[in-house]
């Protein structure tokens, strides 16, 4: 059994990383970005999705298939969100009730 | 000649005895059977509001039932053959019995989740039975909002309950279906050694653990709607019912293909087993499951055409719905070709493969013209959509389980079933169903609606015609639970390897011992290699 | 080898060939349970998404009736409890009993705190009638005509932390099962599958916060229409 056991100074500096990413989410949202305000947050969001994904969950010590199957995960959820809004953004086109 | 010798052999069904040792089992064998026990019993129940349904249709004045009664006469057959027949039949039974035993392992790779996940298809049919005896739910199957959230004076919640534990059932078994493919094959069973069951479980199981969940979520939504009375379809907030109907359908198109995708699987082992040839083109019929698998998730939009979904996004729905006919008619393609110069039988099994082929085809075409965007506006909510369906998963699933459940017999019990009344009730069943569905086609292009009790009299013909093929059908399938209960006790006894067959399942003795194998098979064949059964057929009579 | 063969006998149950068969099967089995988390949590972030596209005047004013100190604080705490948890996996991996169980403890507490905090909350949308359904309904800020859209918000905000709470308490149920047996010495360098998996799990609920956080408290937080 191969395990990899990362330094506590590993695990620290992911942490501090966190803790900072959230101070600054916060803060960025009080600033005027206009429409990049989401995009912002939702980058930031990511940032740390990705931090505790491959540090605190091992991700980058694990296999070809536990990746394929986040990815395939994070596709699923795509698929979901991206037919449903082409179908919500495109309702008003045709300036028609209804449709 | 083996008689004695099965009689005395230690097998799972004799390792022990009483009620507790099939409660508390993790077996992947006696779970299955639990199952089997189950989803029969739901068949029946399903089958009585079925009964209902057409003798109501008999006549075109509503005279058999009130309308109260009959929306939910159609709802709970829907709710109980979809949720707690179809879905669970052939993976559950089926998939749970052979799925370790095809590719070479002693159980599932967790065998107490297997376990659970029946409990939990139990407790969630419990709770849609309460709903059902307590007074029944009127939505339709589908639960549209705002109707089943604000409007509806029936028990949707404790259905909803139930559906949602039925679900988790569902998702459980997926996700220890996949996780056994992955890590319990035995030494040499590669990938593309893999039995084409295995390869259409293993599609099914990724369609449960990707689209389950967000049926689950959809219901807890409603269920929040409905009893804490917070809205979030609710359209006096500005809430969007359409977008309910967009999470109910991604979830519940894939759905079609978890009950069509395990009978295609046991149709590739039907075909090759009774015309001895390796199933033509074998990667590609592996990879069009995975294909049905993945395009089932995009093409959901095609069920929202007449909603207020845009008319850009039903375009793009359409377009994508016509390419589920790619991997689909590469199955088809596949089996046929698969036949040609193949030395074929006609037993049972292999009639109700037949079967599968002729009504899945018709079912799958009919499908092309619901995809259809400007065809689809026409037949909408009526009776051809209803019969392309049952097309699909009463002459498509159904059939499939089925010839499974015939091809499987001998090895899950040890007994051969009688041959004569089987080939008798699989051509019942045919006639029976086309009977029944057939008229189905033309009411619903005539312009007969879905859902309505009463109707036009000059519709009369056709649905006389649908009822008694209807009671046709039943007689089908009352027939194999007569004999195959008969030949527990009085069937012949069955070897091994009854039908030639390649599959490891019928390389252990019939039944097979507690784990499968006396010792963990070496795989060094691929699957429908005939040059590798050893041993001629046993007579089958 | 033979502290490998103990291991063996000690925990792999009869339908594996191994120890390692049985590890990446439960590892794998933890990763697809958590796809379908993604998915299960995905149909409420779908809704979330539409609604905030389509009515983001009223979603605005609403996030910004939040108390945005208590979300950062909570974000803070379920970041330390899963930095507590990484350091109860990486002293399982080290086969540290008593290490194992202290940080399991720790993590316990911060994932309770966070709850507590999180009830304060709601029982704070209690007293301003920021609740969903109920008859007082009403949101400063925002014309009458749009408060059915704010009731949405609330009403998604209730189901998305409802739901991410009773995953919470799943998750301490599974940090004091661990703590058990940890502190039983069941778990050794060679078997310490449960605690990874658990930690795995106790992650995604973290994730699935860090995404909550931004979308229900930081919503045009720059606009200024609530401040507290």
């Amino acid at each position: 059994m191969t395990q990899h056991v990362d330094s506590v100074k590993t695990y620290a500096a992911v942490f501090i990383a966190l803790i900072i990413l959230t101070v600054v989410t916060t803060a960025v949202a009080f600033v005027d970005l206009g429409p990049f305000s989401v995009v912002a947050a939702l980058l930031i969001a990511c940032g740390k999705m990705l931090l505790v994904a491959l540090f605190f969950m091992h991700v980058r010590h694990s296999t070809r298939l536990t990746r394929l199957v986040l990815v395939g995960a994070v596709l699923w959820l795509g698929i979901l969100i991206a037919f449903t809004l082409s179908d919500v953004f495109s309702r008003g086109w045709l300036g028609v009730p209804g449709r | 000649m083996i008689t004695a010798a099965v009689q005395e052999r230690e097998h799972y069904l004799n390792e022990s005895y009483g009620l507790k040792s099939w409660l508390l089992t993790k077996d992947h064998k006696r779970i299955a059977l639990l199952y089997l026990f189950t989803i029969t019993l739901f068949f029946a129940v399903g089958g009585v509001f079925a009964t209902v349904i057409r003798i109501e249709l008999i006549t075109p004045s509503g005279n058999f039932v009130s309308s109260e009664t009959y929306n939910k006469m159609f709802t709970m057959h829907g709710i109980v053959m979809i949720f707690f027949f179809l879905i669970p039949s052939i993976p559950a039974v089926l998939g749970n019995f052979f799925l370790p035993i095809m590719i070479g392992a002693r159980d599932l790779a967790f065998p107490k989740i297997n376990l659970l996940s029946w409990y939990l298809l139990v407790a969630g049919g419990l709770f849609a039975i309460f709903a059902m005896l307590a007074g029944g739910v009127d939505t339709g199957w589908t639960f549209y909002v705002p109707y089943s959230t604000g409007y509806s004076n029936t028990w949707v919640i404790a259905t909803a309950i139930g559906i949602f534990i039925a679900g988790f059932s569902s998702i459980l078994t997926g996700l220890n279906f996949i996780i056994t493919v992955h890590t319990m094959r035995a030494p040499g069973m590669t990938w593309f050694r893999m039995p084409l069951f295995v390869w259409s479980q293993y599609a099914t199981a990724l369609i449960q653990v990707l689209g389950t969940p967000v049926l689950a979520v959809t219901i807890v939504l409603v269920f929040c709607e409905r009893f804490f009375h917070i809205g979030i379809f609710d359209p006096a907030l500005g809430g969007d019912p359409v977008l309910f109907q967009h999470l109910f359908w991604f979830y519940s198109h894939p759905a079609v293909y978890i009950m069509i995708l395990p009978a295609m699987g046991v149709i590739s082992e039907l075909i090759s087993t009774f015309s001895r040839k390796r199933v033509f083109g074998y990667e590609f019929v592996a990879f069009s499951s995975l294909a049905i698998a993945i395009l089932g998730f995009l093409v959901w939009g095609h069920h929202l055409f007449v909603s207020t979904q845009s008319i850009y996004a039903g375009m793009i729905f359409s377009f994508l719905s016509y390419f589920v006919a790619i991997p689909s008619a590469i199955k088809v393609f596949n089996w046929t070709a698969t036949l040609y110069k193949g030395s074929i039988s006609y037993e049972t099994p292999m009639l109700y493969a037949f079967g599968f082929i002729g009504l899945f085809t018709i079912g799958g075409l009919t499908g092309l013209f619901l995809a259809c965007l400007g065809f689809d506006v026409h037949v909408t909510d009526t009776y051809f959509v209803v019969a392309h369906f049952h097309y699909i998963m009463v002459g498509g699933a159904i059939m499939g389980y089925l010839g499974g459940l015939h091809f499987w017999w001998p090895k899950m019990t040890g007994r051969m079933y009688p041959e004569g009344w089987a080939k008798l009730s699989a051509l019942i069943i045919f006639l029976g169903f086309n009977l029944t569905f057939f008229p189905q086609f033309i009411l619903g292009y005539l312009g007969m609606p879905r859902r309505y009790h009463t109707y036009p009299a000059e519709f009369q013909v056709l649905h006389v015609l649908s009822s008694a093929g209807a009671s046709v059908l039943a007689v089908g399938y009352l027939l194999p639970f007569i004999y195959l209960m008969w030949s527990l006790k009085y069937g012949q006894i069955a070897g091994a390897n009854p039908w030639g067959a390649t599959g490891l399942e019928w390389q252990t003795a019939s039944p097979p011992p507690k784990h499968n194998f006396e010792k963990t098979p070496i795989v060094t064949h691929e699957a429908y290699d005939y040059s590798a059964v050893i041993g001629s057929e046993v007579e089958v009579g | 080898m033979a502290d490998f063969a103990h291991a063996e006998s000690l925990a792999v149950r009869e339908q594996f060939d191994t120890a390692e068969q049985q590890k990446d099967a439960s590892t794998l089995g933890m990763w697809i349970f958590l796809i379908t988390e993604i998915m299960f949590f995905g149909g409420m972030f779908l809704a979330y998404t539409v609604y905030r596209a389509e009515y983001s005047y009223a979603f605005a004013v609403a996030s910004s009736s939040m108390n945005v100190y208590f979300g950062a604080f909570n974000t803070v705490v379920l970041l330390c409890s899963s930095f507590t948890m990484v350091m109860a996996v990486r002293s399982a991996q080290l086969g540290l009993r008593k290490g194992t169980v202290v940080y399991l403890f720790l993590t316990l507490i911060l994932g309770l705190a966070f709850l507590g905090v999180k009830v304060f909350e709601w029982s704070e949308k209690f007293r301003e009638h920021h609740i969903p359904g109920m008859a007082g309904f009403h949101l400063d800020g925002v014309p009458p005509d749009q408060q059915g859209q704010a009731q949405l918000f609330f009403s998604l905000y209730f189901a998305m932390t409802g739901l991410h709470a009773l995953h919470m308490i799943v998750g301490a149920g599974i940090v004091i099962t661990l703590m058990y047996f940890a502190w039983k010495g069941k778990y050794t360098a060679e078997y310490m599958t449960p605690v990874d998996i658990g930690g795995l799990y106790w992650h995604f609920v973290d994730i699935i916060w860090i995404f909550l956080f931004p979308l229900l408290y930081l919503i045009d937080r720059h606009l200024g229409r609530y401040i507290l």
